[in-house]
């Protein structure tokens, strides 16, 4: 399913590339918890794209901290909360490559070894309607160019789980070349973990300070502003250890980018912190051009 | 792995020093596998060896690269990979079939089967093997003797068996699965030296160390420690290293060549693994680059293979598979520069009394588990090490068992059960990043076996009534969170509260090191303060429009948009 490229939405018409698309946002526990900043990001560019966004409320984890760990009974009521939740729609989105990826992979396993064979036909079904942030835009909307402006040098970190689970491949990248004003420069190593692994660095504290370290000292070659992926999670372990350098590098999230736009940007200084008003844009909002200034995304300001 | 109960290796005896009880026939190892610390303990001795690291990241980035570019050459690469695997699990899936008609193939080769259960049988057999073979040497050359009228030993029959004993030595094919069950310290107590003769084993040997990687078991030394270990210890075992020896790879590698011919030379015995055996025919392969094992395998008058039920393909024809794959995978090779093949005991031509040692091992509880069987598929390639990122920095020594990295961390585990704390910790030894499952040769979906050990580590930790732990407790209180949203949001409010309070009072967004049990992270890298406001707060108070549609959440009123 990540290998299609041609856009499977084609009811825009003329329009925006997303006009009359419902998309349903899987926020993740991380994010709504941590790093709110990304999941309003994927709002205001789905709703520019002219996506009709819902949060679903009763959401709350994919489970993969209780999977990954060993505990798959304790994982099963969030399992259970996903499928119920996000079951009515057709295109559920999330900014985190592991979190799809545990969606894809480990439930359908989970649900099989629950026994519980209609949860299990439900949760591949929804499972395989769940996208990564880039698989939506990409494949579904087609799009690449989503009128975002960044003016800064950034490096992007392929997750891993973004790499070799839910495979994105050169999908950031596609999206990244399309952001106007932003030099991607390329990180040596770049397909190397960062030593989150969730619980890893926490039980292997150690050996994942070993990986991080290594981490951080190739992104500080690259002489990027900004270390940009697609999962908060690994960020926060990078970022963690820049901010422990003191390297003046910061971290920000793909979505964040994509939300930028020159308009943000000149109302950045003011509205660092205070989220942003996605009202979609009137006109056709993936054009910067045609971007009114209702946006005041603030991208990196974490 | 049978935990040997006899008295460790007596350390740093050497032949002549005579310190603890017998003396040692080869080089004492430093430490067993036995009796290290679980993983992340393990793991620092490795992290803090400035050698190690930097001859490790060396040798793993230059093989893997190597790997990448020539398995790029192969159109059909994943085809293969498929089909390797296909035909794994087939072997796997009918062992009762192909086992019986292996046993039947050698045995009408003239090959003699025999079937050990765990180290200690198969050790036990070898041993007896080893002595039986050196008795009707003794006994042939004692027939020799006196069909050719030398009279020279009167009394033989009394002073023989002594004699021959101490005498005992056996020349080696690198061999995971004799690794695996420890034989050459099973042989060393039997009085019996068993010489490494593949280069890297003969660098850990003679170095009084470990192997630390499948393929490259001396990975972890670079050349001028090598010249070092053969110029110290070569002379104890043997011919010692030319004086003057420096570090180039050609003098080192003659080093060994020429400290190695005279046991080629000497020994009547050969032990070796066998990386398949083929069922149809009866037919053992060797896979080496050496021509060490070729030695082996064709000079000495007994040959004895020491092989796990897993080796075994049914057909002559799953070589052509499995010989493409290996040797790609492996050394980054197209072909494999020596394989060689046997099949029993040939009349006038290599070994005439040729043995197959069997070995389960805890291979069929392995079996046994569905999910986790797909390990047994390994060729013992080691790509997973070699692009490991964990294996890279902590080395194979903290995997505490012949088989290190990603592969070993699901495999050992399996083989020897969860019983002890080094093994339950190996299924946490990985990150996850999936770099295993995407070289690996025969598709072994480690990522999702480790998943699957962790499990069976909690499962047992439960059973054992190991838990409460604060992990589980931990665990069971975010499950119970995570079931149902109106309770995540009053963690989230409190978080955001927290947020609030952490923010004003450190006037930083940014937490430093904090102690337990924020320290494994802290320690090293900062936290992100929490935000003020979570995003379902945020989306509440911007999008919540009780009219819109799709609010109609199950279980919440539309007025309260499901929240609270």
């Amino acid at each position: 399913m990540t290998e299609t490229t041609k856009p499977t939405n084609t009811s825009g018409g003329a329009g925006r590339p997303g006009d009359g698309l419902r998309v349903a946002l899987f926020a993740t526990c991380v994010n709504d918890a941590m790093f709110p900043e990304t999941p309003k990001a994927v709002v205001a560019v789905l709703e520019r794209l002219g996506c009709t966004v819902e949060f679903p409320l009763t959401q709350t984890c994919c489970g993969q901290p209780f999977t990954n760990t060993g505990y798959f009974d304790e994982a099963m009521p969030a399992l259970r909360r996903y499928v119920e939740t996000f079951e009515p729609y057709d295109y559920v989105v999330s900014p985190s490559g592991s979190c799809v990826g545990s969606v894809r992979d480990q439930h359908p396993m989970l649900a099989d070894r629950s026994g519980d064979t209609d949860l299990a036909a439900r949760a591949r079904a929804v499972s395989a309607r769940t996208y990564d942030f880039p698989e939506l835009l990409v494949d579904v909307l087609g799009v690449t160019d989503v009128g975002a402006y960044f003016p800064h040098r950034v490096t992007y970190h392929p997750t891993c789980h973004s790499l070799r689970v839910t495979r994105v491949g050169d999908r950031p990248y596609r999206l990244l070349e399309a952001v106007r004003g932003i030099t991607v420069v390329d990180l040596p190593a770049r397909e190397e973990c960062c030593g989150f692994g969730g619980t890893f660095a926490i039980k292997n504290a150690d050996t994942s300070t070993a990986m991080v370290a290594d981490k951080a000292r190739h992104i500080a070659d690259t002489g990027a502003e900004f270390v940009v992926a697609g999962d908060n999670s690994c960020l926060m372990n990078i970022g963690g250890m820049l901010s422990r350098q003191r390297s003046g590098i910061e971290t920000i999230h793909l979505a964040e980018i994509l939300a930028h736009t020159q308009d943000s940007a000149s109302a950045a200084g003011s509205a660092a912190g205070t989220g942003i008003d996605a009202e979609p844009p009137a006109g056709a909002g993936f054009d910067p051009a045609a971007t009114d200034d209702t946006l005041d995304m603030v991208g990196g300001d974490r | 792995m049978t935990p040997t109960p006899s008295t460790p290796p007596a350390t740093g005896t050497r032949p002549g020093s005579g310190t603890v009880g017998k003396t040692r026939r080869t080089p004492a190892p430093r430490e067993t596998f036995l009796g290290m610390p679980p993983f992340p303990t393990a793991a620092r001795g490795g992290l803090t060896n400035s050698q190690q690291r930097r001859n490790l990241r060396h040798a793993t980035h230059t093989i893997r690269d190597k790997r990448a570019k020539v398995v790029a050459e192969v159109d059909q690469w994943e085809e293969l990979r498929v089909a390797g695997a296909a035909i794994k699990d087939r072997a796997l899936r009918h062992l009762d079939v192909y086992l019986p008609q292996l046993e039947a193939s050698l045995t009408a080769a003239g090959a003699h089967v025999h079937w050990a259960r765990d180290a200690e049988e198969a050790n036990r057999i070898i041993v007896d093997l080893v002595r039986a073979a050196h008795a009707a040497d003794v006994e042939a050359a004692t027939s020799a003797q006196v069909a050719g009228g030398e009279a020279e030993p009167e009394g033989e029959t009394d002073d023989l068996a002594p004699r021959a004993s101490d005498d005992l030595e056996v020349v080696k094919v690198k061999s995971m699965a004799t690794q695996e069950i420890e034989m050459n310290e099973a042989l060393e107590r039997a009085g019996i030296a068993a010489w490494e003769t593949d280069l890297a084993e003969l660098i850990v040997q003679l170095g009084h160390d470990l192997p630390s990687h499948i393929l490259v078991p001396a990975i972890h030394r670079n050349r001028s420690e090598v010249r070092d270990i053969f110029l110290r210890e070569m002379g104890h075992y043997g011919k010692p290293a030319p004086e003057g020896l420096t570090d180039e790879p050609a003098r080192l590698a003659e080093a060994a060549r020429t400290h190695l011919r005279e046991k080629f030379l000497r020994a009547s015995v050969a032990i070796s693994g066998a990386n398949f055996a083929v069922a149809e025919t009866g037919t053992l392969v060797v896979v080496e680059s050496e021509g060490n094992g070729r030695m082996c395998l064709t000079l000495p008058r007994t040959l004895i293979s020491v092989v796990g039920i897993e080796k075994v393909l049914p057909t002559v024809e799953d070589l052509e598979v499995m010989l493409r794959l290996l040797p790609r995978s492996s050394t980054g090779e197209r072909m494999n520069p020596y394989t060689s093949m046997w099949t029993g005991p040939t009349e006038g031509d290599g070994p005439s009394d040729v043995h197959v040692v069997l070995l389960d091992n805890g291979r069929t509880d392995v079996l046994a588990d569905t999910v986790g069987r797909s390990a047994l598929r390994c060729i013992r390639c080691s790509a997973c090490l070699n692009i490991c990122p964990v294996y890279e920095r902590v080395g194979g020594h903290a995997y505490g068992s012949a088989y290190p990295g990603p592969i070993g961390a699901i495999l050992t585990p399996q083989l020897r059960g969860l019983d002890n704390p080094v093994d339950r910790a190996l299924p946490y030894a990985s990150s996850l990043c999936g770099a295993c499952f995407d070289v690996c040769p025969v598709r072994i979906p480690i990522p999702e076996l480790l998943v699957h050990m962790r499990h069976k580590v909690v499962e047992k930790k439960k059973h054992d009534r190991r838990l409460p732990t604060t992990e589980a407790a931990t665990m069971a209180a975010a499950s119970w969170l995570m079931g149902d949203h109106r309770r995540w949001e009053a963690a989230l409010a409190a978080s955001s509260g927290s947020g609030s309070v952490l923010r004003r009072a450190l006037k930083k967004d940014r937490i430093g090191p904090l102690p337990w049990p924020a320290a494994p992270w802290t320690t090293t890298r900062d936290l992100a303060s929490p935000p003020t406001q979570s995003f379902r707060s945020w989306w509440t108070h911007e999008h919540e429009d009780p009219a819109a549609p799709g609010h109609d959440i199950p279980g919440a009123t539309p007025e309260q948009g499901g929240s609270r």
